[in-house]
């Protein structure tokens, strides 16, 4: 009998500061996850909380964790070297083929950037894997801003927008991210495109109504959900709404779907 | 095979039984009750029939036998998970229609939901055998006539109580040599067929009807009435929710064990991810939840039965005296209400 909730030690190799409050782990492991799947993260004594893979590669997973709960508190106080637990990866990624070759528009709000940045990446190393990628990043403030090697590489390949909710500095954009929506050519792309949002719930919700107002139909907008999760295999009921589970069905979801999904 | 054993030959059946089984049922916690001077019924491990509780409903379901309010699922050192033990006897558990039908929600939760087969459950589950008792009057909070869950099948041995025997209709030919040179009786199981009360199974037609049903004002009310402290569902049989809490032995160890505890989507915070966002932020929206699980997503989910059994137990336990059956009905007539509205 396999224990599908039992975690594995792994070492951490690397720890890259992105703000004071976003840590970047570079894990061991051989796990090939899809796109915007998702680990729990298990830390003995502490606990467990489920974390996005936002890179990947030979070897190793990479999650962005923002320290906001007793279990990312502690592992804020870890160094490489040091072991950590994994179970994963779970739920549905990015339909990555599905979208292959359409005009991709991403609009990221804070960490939302980091569930796609392994996609980003992709799409930046095969450059005829879309037709064209916009990618509208958003971040509360200049402290907030996160992967600034990877904005400043996704810039060459990239139509980008890159904006901070209200602070003004050089070679960045003032506003939410939905006042540049308006600002992509959807009408150009012949209707062979996707929109991908990925944030915090209210900046989800206004950013699709703001896709809908530029005459996007609902069918080409795709979101992912972050809820509370114990188990993450559809057994502790935290992240059920109505007859979905989040952690099975998700994180990832059409927006049609999405848009029925109330708490 | 039915058979007939006083309450002494019953005790010797249980004493042949022990070498093999562990067997739980309602038993009598005198003056643990909530209030002063109040027993509470609840399954524990018995060995004489006397303990069993017959005449009244347990207030805590069987799920407990399964899965314990708290059970420890790994013990740690710094670098090792250790799954915990799992039971060696097999377990015999008295139980109701209702709650065996419960036990058939559980087991889908716990065993298929998502694909994934959960190995605390089932190392219990695979050993677990259920006795039937027979319930033909039901209490006044049981509605399983209504749910459906008044007869049930799935049962290795059925038991009648009387004052002077008990009466016993044996299935599962693992226990028929238990019953060697037993006294044999000829009589007929019977099942509730009414309840004092039924209720109106709301009827939700599409994804429209219910987005309408979930802000319909019925539910305002228990916003003065629920106190969230999460006791329907913790009696609940079909309840399955919990959370993970990693305990430390001493304040110094670096040993200690994780833990499964049940959770209640009716206290607040349930649905509150780190950082404080949370969905379900009023009694209300709690009671929504529950409501429309048992009585709409489950089965939207998995399309055949609803998830409530109608034991009535979350009722019973409520200190609020919110009646589930009555929040059923309401939203059955809000229902009513939304369809008028709409064919204006």
């Amino acid at each position: 009998m396999t224990n599908p909730v039992m975690p594995k030690a792994h070492r951490i190799l690397h720890i890259n500061r992105e703000t004071e409050m976003e840590y970047t782990f570079r894990i061991e492991a051989d796990f090939v996850p899809e796109h915007g799947q998702f680990f729990q993260l298990s830390v003995p004594r502490v606990g467990e909380c489920p974390i996005s893979v936002s890179s990947f590669g030979e070897g190793w997973l990479e999650f962005t964790i923002r320290a906001v709960g007793k279990v990312t508190d502690q592992l804020f106080s870890m160094r490489p070297g040091d072991e950590l637990f994994l179970r994963g990866p779970y739920g549905k990624g990015w339909p990555v083929e599905q979208l292959r070759g359409k005009h991709l528009v991403f609009v990221t709000g804070g960490t939302g950037l980091a569930p796609v940045k392994s996609w980003l990446n992709k799409l930046y190393d095969e450059p005829g894997m879309a037709e064209s990628v916009h990618l509208i990043a958003g971040f509360k403030n200049e402290a907030g801003i996160l992967f600034k090697p990877d904005l400043a590489r996704w810039k060459e390949r990239f139509s980008t927008h890159y904006t901070l909710d209200n602070d003004q500095i050089e070679g960045w954009n003032t506003g939410l991210v939905t006042k540049f929506i308006p600002e992509i050519p959807f009408d150009t792309f012949g209707g062979n495109y996707a929109v991908i949002i990925v944030g915090p719930p209210v900046m989800m919700h206004f950013a699709a109504l703001e896709a809908l107002k530029n005459g996007v139909p609902e069918e080409k907008i795709w979101v992912s959900f972050e809820r509370k999760m114990s188990c993450a295999v559809g057994k502790c009921g935290h992240c059920r709404i109505d007859e979905t589970y989040v952690c099975l069905e998700g994180p990832v979801f059409p927006y049609t779907v999405a848009k029925n999904l109330l708490d | 095979m039915g058979y007939s054993l006083n309450h002494r030959e019953t005790n010797a059946l249980f004493d042949r039984l022990a070498a093999e089984y562990k067997i739980y049922a309602p038993k009598r916690f005198a003056k643990q009750g909530r209030y002063s001077d109040t027993d509470i019924v609840r399954y524990d491990e018995i060995h004489t029939a006397e303990e069993i509780v017959w005449d009244q409903k347990s207030d805590f379901s069987a799920k407990e036998v399964l899965t314990p309010v708290t059970e420890p699922i790994f013990y740690f050192t710094e670098d090792e998970y250790r799954e915990s033990g799992a039971p060696k006897k097999k377990i015999l558990i008295f139980l109701r229609p209702c709650d065996i039908n419960a036990f058939e929600h559980q087991d889908r939760i716990y065993l298929q939901n998502g694909g994934f087969c959960d190995s605390y459950y089932q190392r219990m589950r695979e050993k677990t055998r259920f006795v039937l008792m027979e319930c033909t009057e039901g209490w006044d909070t049981c509605f399983c006539c209504s749910m459906g869950a008044n007869k049930a099948e799935e049962y290795s041995a059925a038991v009648r109580h009387t004052e002077e025997e008990i009466l016993w209709s044996v299935k599962d030919e693992e226990l028929t040599p238990y019953f060697a040179g037993c006294q044999e009786a000829d009589w007929q199981l019977q099942f509730i067929e009414k309840n004092q009360f039924a209720v109106k199974i709301p009827e939700i037609a599409d994804k429209e009807t219910l987005a309408k049903l979930k802000k319909h004002p019925m539910w305002q009310e228990y916003n003065d009435r629920c106190v969230s402290c999460g006791s329907c569902t913790l009696a609940c049989s079909t309840c399955t929710c919990f959370t993970t809490r990693d305990k430390i032995y001493s304040e110094n160890a670096k040993a200690g064990e994780r833990r499964r505890v049940h959770d209640s989507c009716q206290i607040a915070g349930f649905d509150a991810m780190a950082g404080g966002h949370g969905f379900r932020t009023t009694p209300a929206d709690r009671i929504r939840y529950r409501a429309l699980h048992k009585v709409h997503d489950y089965k939207a989910r998995f399309g055949d039965y609803h998830m409530c059994v109608g034991c009535g137990r979350c009722s019973a336990r409520c200190p609020k005296f919110i009646s589930f059956p009555a929040i059923i009905n309401k939203m059955s007539a809000a229902l009513e209400e939304i369809a008028a509205e709409a064919s204006k």
